[in-house]
């Protein structure tokens, strides 16, 4: 399980790797955002969680793609299959690499851009912890996308209409959490529970359904 | 040791590849299978190694470690080739000697007997095909598997190339070893033939 960690995670960042074109996106989405919202600051304040739950949520799209792809297209993933360990440890592995790879980055990218969007320190905190609680999720269930999509042609497309709903719980709770430190009042230890339990159901669910997926697609 | 198929079926498409297929192989043989293109050679391998469901029968492999399944005791040398090319030859090598489970040669000397020796440090996306070809043959030393399963495992080799492939097919079978490989031209080995799509 380590040596598939560590091959991704060396794929991701050497040249052609994915892990900086999720980030550079995350960071062209929330540049472009004040510019279409225009210079209300106020209004910027209020919508920016919002804003970086959406920038993470569609780069981890972009990056979730090439998931399985890469490998069944090489022929990679027919050996993985083959290897004495469980498709489903292989599985989480994958996970746990494009997590490191990809959504650690944007969470690292997150208080630069919360500059932008006139987010202060408290609020910039809150959306940084609800993205490290809330991104393994988005990996999670998004790999049981990619492992769906894997055989077909042109399956990034399919990918998004298929992980997009199933992130809505993830995309809710999360920013419900960022408000709640800006508004005054508003409980912020529930959204947040909520949003550690969909990682959690997550890393129990996800690589099953993923190898579950996998082994069906086999051809 | 004993791979044993019986009465295999396969169907791709809605269409009928072969069926009634039956073949044994014991320990310190090799099985040729040809066959025209199209009559299911690499199917067949597949099918063996678990990456393909037959449409009926099945496939045994008798006397070896029992808490093992067939597919984590055979090597499988298919078209595509499973390196990436962003990696370096070691690199690569190494990842799939940790993955497949590395009670196998030496990482070094394994490169050195399929003479890629040289190019360990390069990343693999520079190697020409029969490069590529010869790390892959490297995967089945680092590896220790009784079953190999090959596809066309001379293809793109040069004639130097062709006879490392018999040499290591030749020195897997004097260890005990099980060979299955889908072939249009001789391997240099001693094999018996299974033919497939005789009947037009």
């Amino acid at each position: 399980m380590r040596a598939l960690v560590r091959r991704d995670l060396r794929l991701a960042w050497r040249a052609g790797g994915g892990a900086l074109i999720g980030v550079l996106f995350f960071l062209t989405v929330v540049v472009l955002m004040p510019f279409a919202v225009g210079p209300d600051l106020a209004l910027l304040k209020r919508l920016g969680p919002a804003i970086l739950w959406l920038g993470a949520l569609l780069s981890s799209l972009l990056t979730l793609d090439r998931l399985f792809t890469a490998d069944h297209d090489d022929g990679s993933l027919d050996l993985i299959v083959m290897s004495r360990q469980s498709l489903e440890l292989s599985c989480l592995a994958k996970a746990l690499a494009h997590w490191l790879a990809s959504g650690v980055p944007l969470i690292v990218a997150t208080p630069a851009l919360g500059l932008l969007l006139n987010l202060d320190f408290e609020a910039t905190a809150a959306v940084a912890l609800t993205l490290l609680l809330g991104t393994p999720a988005l990996t999670l269930t998004g790999m049981i996308g990619a492992a769906l999509a894997v055989t077909l042609r042109r399956g990034g497309l399919l990918l998004a209409v298929l992980v997009l709903p199933l992130s809505i719980p993830v995309l809710i709770f999360g920013v419900a959490a960022c408000n709640a430190v800006v508004t005054e009042g508003v409980a912020f230890g529930a959204p947040l529970s909520i949003l550690a339990a969909l990682s959690l159901v997550g890393v129990v669910v996800g690589p099953v359904a993923a190898a579950a997926a996998l082994r069906q697609g086999l051809d | 040791m004993r791979l044993s198929g019986i009465d295999l079926a396969c169907v791709r498409g809605g269409r009928e590849v072969f069926s009634g297929l039956g073949f044994e192989v014991g320990g310190g043989e090799a099985l040729a299978i040809t066959g025209r293109n199209g009559a299911g050679k690499s199917s067949l391998l597949r099918i063996i190694a678990g990456l393909l469901r037959p449409a009926a029968g099945a496939v045994r492999l008798d006397g070896a470690k029992e808490e093992l399944s067939l597919a984590e005791q055979a090597h499988y040398l298919g078209h595509r080739d499973a390196l990436k090319p962003a990696l370096t030859v070691k690199e690569n090598l190494s990842f799939w000697r940790d993955m497949l489970g590395g009670e196998g040669e030496d990482l070094a000397e394994s490169l050195k007997a399929c003479g890629i020796g040289h190019a360990a440090g390069l990343p693999a996306g520079y190697l020409s095909a029969g490069q590529r070809r010869r790390l892959s043959m490297a995967r089945l030393l680092v590896s220790k598997r009784p079953l190999w399963l090959l596809d066309e495992p001379t293809s793109a080799l040069d004639a130097d190339g062709q006879l490392l492939v018999a040499r290591l097919m030749g020195e897997h079978l004097a260890r005990g070893g099980l060979i299955m490989a889908a072939t249009h031209g001789p391997l240099g080995i001693v094999t018996r033939t299974l033919q497939l799509g005789a009947s037009p």
